[in-house]
């Protein structure tokens, strides 16, 4: 039986992720199918806007404050979270499975002694209860899972569920001040690797491969990547020859992206990138191998040097 | 010091996966299994505290008998002992934690290395929930790492880019790629590997919390299209992605 589902909403510098936005649809809509409440909860420091939660459907948003919580540690976000669910009588959580939804949602799990399935791509509602589907195996197969106990938690992966924005409304925010915060772990820098988008979060990826030659080469991918808004990724055969840094690489050792639209460049289409990208809503592939395996879940192919295509497609994009 | 690196046993990443004829696991018929990727990177930077620091290294791998395989390839790479807590079973990410968090404590390990995530279910939290059962300390998805006497600095990767942890013992830390570029075995190592014996538990395993109620392969992609062999075929692209997917 589920009676009150709580997103937790995850802020960095201040500023309310796409990601949270997308779980607070989800939640709501889930919380309205099976007639339970629905709350979210916020912990940092000043964030702007948090009342754009309710326009994004959660009325009730409580932010839990200190200094201290500016910077996400594990040690000062999972006990103070774990005190607020306690006290809420929440029995279902949601979290963007993000760096942070991942880091902190199994210490939850321990600490309130719930189950906890991650990185959901759907969810369904049967006989008044959850059932989460999930990609294995980096996406080459997906499972129904159904969690167990009184108490579940359950990850949602970012770009997948839409953030539905259908009201006017703003949420009644009730700013929570704490004391003491664990800081066993503490974060004492954040490195910005760029100020580019990072590939897990991104609408458009424009990916390089092999076919490129070298490292040199990715400024074209930098360059159409930079006129569609996009971010940059890579294929493993990219990122293990030093070109690119490892955070860029997308496949089954990299990341799993579904962005609305993949641009594979001289990327030949190892299954091990297939696994990463195939569930991509519009996929293009420009390779002058005919081929190559990436052509076959390639929505719009063109099979030809990527040298000629990247080029007369940056001129195209910039005429328009 | 005592360090336990955590390794598991997976399909290769080149594998095809087909769905098993109950329709909830794999069928492993024709795959080669792999120590996870990942757990390499966990292996290497065991392997490098124990040199910086002096101790031993206990890989520790939860399963099946052909467990056993990615446990001889963590010896070959020079770990110093190997456990295998053996089960037919499934588990999930929450009852592989318990088994490990117990044996952890029965080995008095003060550093605990895992990869990031295991490249079967995915599941990447493993490492948490092992740090949060045995109420260690935690860094997770970890790209760099120093360790002095009891203080551990690291970075974990985010989302665009890294943040720098500090921390203390005793600790769980996650290895993504990155972290190092793990040894080859040598052929001496191969040797002594094969010398060594594996020790072997049974567990106790309660009930799991999550249940597969199906496994699936994903919807097929509509077969590829390849719009042209050429430059003329751009004008359409930026067209079809214009008015028909409507992305751009």
């Amino acid at each position: 039986m589920i009676n009150k589902i709580l997103v937790f909403v995850e802020q960095r510098n201040g500023q309310i992720k796409k990601s949270s936005l997308e779980t607070v649809s989800t939640a709501k809509k889930v919380a309205q199918e099976l007639n339970a409440a629905c709350e979210a909860v916020i912990i940092g420091d000043t964030i702007e806007n948090i009342d754009v939660i309710g326009e994004y459907g959660i009325q009730n948003v409580t932010h839990i404050k200190n200094p201290d919580l500016y910077n996400y540690t594990t040690s000062g976000y999972s006990k103070i979270l774990s005190d607020h669910i306690v006290e809420c009588g929440a029995d279902t959580m949601f979290f963007a499975n993000t760096a942070m939804g991942k880091d902190l949602s199994p210490f939850l799990a321990v600490s309130l002694d719930a189950s906890i399935t991650v990185d959901c791509t759907e969810l369904n509602i049967v006989d008044g209860d959850i059932i989460a589907t999930r990609p294995v195996y980096a996406g080459k197969a997906l499972i129904d899972v159904q969690l167990s106990g009184n108490k579940k938690i359950l990850t949602l992966r970012p770009n997948v569920f839409p953030a539905v924005s259908n009201s006017d409304t703003k949420a009644d925010v009730t700013v929570k001040q704490v004391d003491g915060v664990n800081l066993d772990n503490k974060v004492v820098e954040i490195k910005k690797s760029s100020d580019k988008l990072d590939v897990a979060e991104a609408d458009i990826i424009v990916s390089g491969g092999r076919g490129l030659k070298g490292p040199e080469n990715f400024a074209m991918i930098e360059e159409l990547a930079e006129l569609l808004g996009a971010a940059t990724g890579a294929s493993r055969a990219a990122v293990d020859a030093g070109w690119r840094p490892h955070s860029d690489q997308v496949g089954q050792t990299g990341k799993t992206v579904s962005p609305n639209l993949y641009i594979a460049v001289g990327i030949s289409g190892a299954i091990q990138h297939i696994a990463g990208m195939s569930s991509s809503k519009y996929i293009v592939a420009i390779n002058k191998d005919k081929d190559a395996p990436i052509f076959q879940i390639a929505d719009y192919g063109i099979a030809d040097d990527a040298f000629e295509i990247v080029p007369a497609l940056i001129e195209e994009l910039k005429k328009t | 010091m005592k360090i336990v690196v955590c390794v598991s046993h997976v399909p290769d990443t080149a594998s095809k996966i087909n769905i098993s004829s109950d329709r909830k696991n794999i069928d492993p018929s024709g795959i080669t299994f792999v120590v996870n990727p990942y757990d390499e990177f966990a292996i290497e930077e065991a392997l490098k505290v124990k040199e910086n620091l002096g101790g031993e290294v206990v890989a520790v791998s939860v399963g099946k008998e052909n467990h056993k395989e990615s446990l001889r390839k963590a010896l070959a790479m020079g770990v110093d002992e190997a456990v295998l807590l053996k089960t037919d079973s499934e588990l999930d990410s929450m009852s592989t934690a318990h088994v490990l968090a117990d044996e952890v404590k029965n080995l008095g390990a003060e550093i605990v290395f895992m990869g990031k995530q295991s490249v079967d279910y995915d599941n990447s939290i493993t490492g948490q929930l092992t740090a949060a059962i045995l109420g260690y300390n935690s860094i997770s998805v970890v790209v760099e790492l120093n360790i002095n006497e009891n203080k551990i600095s690291a970075e974990r990767e985010i989302e665009g880019g890294r943040e720098v942890v500090e921390s203390s013992l005793p600790i769980v830390i996650t290895a993504q790629k990155g972290l190092n570029n793990p040894r080859f075995p040598t052929m001496k190592g191969i040797m002594t590997a094969k010398r060594k014996i594996i020790e072997e538990k049974s567990i106790e395993l309660g009930e799991s919390s999550t249940k597969v109620l199906g496994m699936k392969k994903p919807p097929a992609k509509q077969p590829g299209k390849i719009i042209g062999e050429d430059t003329s075929a751009v004008p359409e692209l930026v067209r079809l992605l214009k008015d028909e997917a409507k992305v751009i």
